[in-house]
């Protein structure tokens, strides 16, 4: 981590004391398994140095959104926004319990992290519609962008006049096709990271200061 | 809107698929997704797939015999993990739409 990045995490806890009100909400939204929960977490060990919550290769480790208040987010140019980070569960027009047995999951667990799901799925598309200011939307690059629940969800977030950010996730596999994901969204900016690793996130969060500012 | 899309829900429920010639607007998917949600239960309902068809072979043809310009788009929605069957008959159903 460079020096000016530190310098900067310590003048964003600096401005947090004065705008700790009036933050944003800023939604990550996406299918499971994108890695939303992961880059969450980043996003707040970068700038307070807490955590978010638990990720797993399991789809539907999220079941209720989790939201981190307050975050101030610096840009380079030393502008700031102070935000509230929301971890979504991975939205899906359609959950089968048995996909987590074939995970290895005894049917009782498996039943009720489907129901827990569910509920959390209803719950993100509530909110999106009643509280939140932007999305972060979060692909797996590795993916095919043209899944039937992107396109709708991408439709929503465009049809509420939300800002979206498209994230190309996981670009630190070697089948990772970012550029696929470009195409299908021309109409939104696009930041290929690795959550996991931490490659380009210093793009996102300028993008995010210009863009949710 | 509830009412549209409980009606389609129900229809979809009951093991039906459903074919839209207008599709649905952005708040209907959003409403649909969560009251699909909270329809899903163990061993019974598990939730919907649907597919949006633009009417791109022929373009024209199914714009002039339905006397509009807009682009055409047929939405599918059916009972999870069974569209599959849809997308090989894909051509019939397009067929079956546009000669009524
Ligand atoms: N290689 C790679 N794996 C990643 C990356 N980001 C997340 N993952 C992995 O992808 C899996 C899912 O990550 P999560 O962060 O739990 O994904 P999520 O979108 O929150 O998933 P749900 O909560 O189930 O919707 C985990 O095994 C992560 O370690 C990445 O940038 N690169
Ligand atoms: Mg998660």
């Amino acid at each position: 981590m460079s020096f000016l990045f530190r310098a900067r995490k310590k003048i964003s806890k600096f401005l947090k004391a004065f705008f700790s009100n009036r933050q944003s909400r800023i939604g990550i939204y996406g299918p499971p398994n994108a890695g939303k929960t992961t880059l969450a977490n980043r996003i707040v060990r970068d700038w307070t140095g807490d955590a978010l919550g638990p990720v797993s290769e399991i789809p539907h480790e999220t079941r209720r959104a989790r939201r981190k208040e307050g975050i101030v987010i610096t840009g380079n140019n030393g502008g700031s926004i102070t935000i509230d980070i929301v971890d979504t569960p991975g939205v899906t027009t359609k959950i089968d319990y048995k996909e987590f047995i074939e995970y290895g999951m005894e049917k009782d667990e498996a039943v009720k992290r489907a129901r827990e799901a569910t509920e959390g799925v209803a719950e993100a598309m509530h909110w999106l519609r009643e509280d939140i200011n932007g999305v972060i939307y979060m692909l797996d690059s590795t993916l095919d962008p043209f899944m039937q629940v992107n396109i709708m969800m991408v439709g929503i977030i465009e049809s509420r006049k939300l800002p979206v950010i498209i994230v190309a996730n996981k670009i630190d596999l070697p089948d990772a096709a970012p550029q696929r994901i470009k195409s299908a969204f021309p109409q939104h900016p696009v930041i290929s990271i690795s959550g996991l690793e931490g490659d380009n996130v210093e793009e996102l969060y300028e993008k995010m200061v210009e863009y949710f500012g | 809107m509830m009412e549209k899309i409980r009606l389609i829900l129900d229809d979809v429920m009951e093991g039906n698929i459903v074919v839209l010639e207008k599709g649905l607007a952005p708040e209907e998917q959003s409403k649909l997704i969560e009251i699909t949600m909270r329809e899903i239960t163990p061993d019974g309902f598990a939730g919907i797939e649907m597919e949006t068809y633009p009417a791109k072979e022929k373009p024209g043809f199914l714009d002039r015999l339905l006397g509009k310009s807009s682009p055409t788009r047929l939405t599918v929605i059916g009972p999870a993990d069974q569209l599959k069957t849809i997308k090989k008959e894909k051509d019939f159903i397009t067929a079956w739409v546009s000669s009524r």
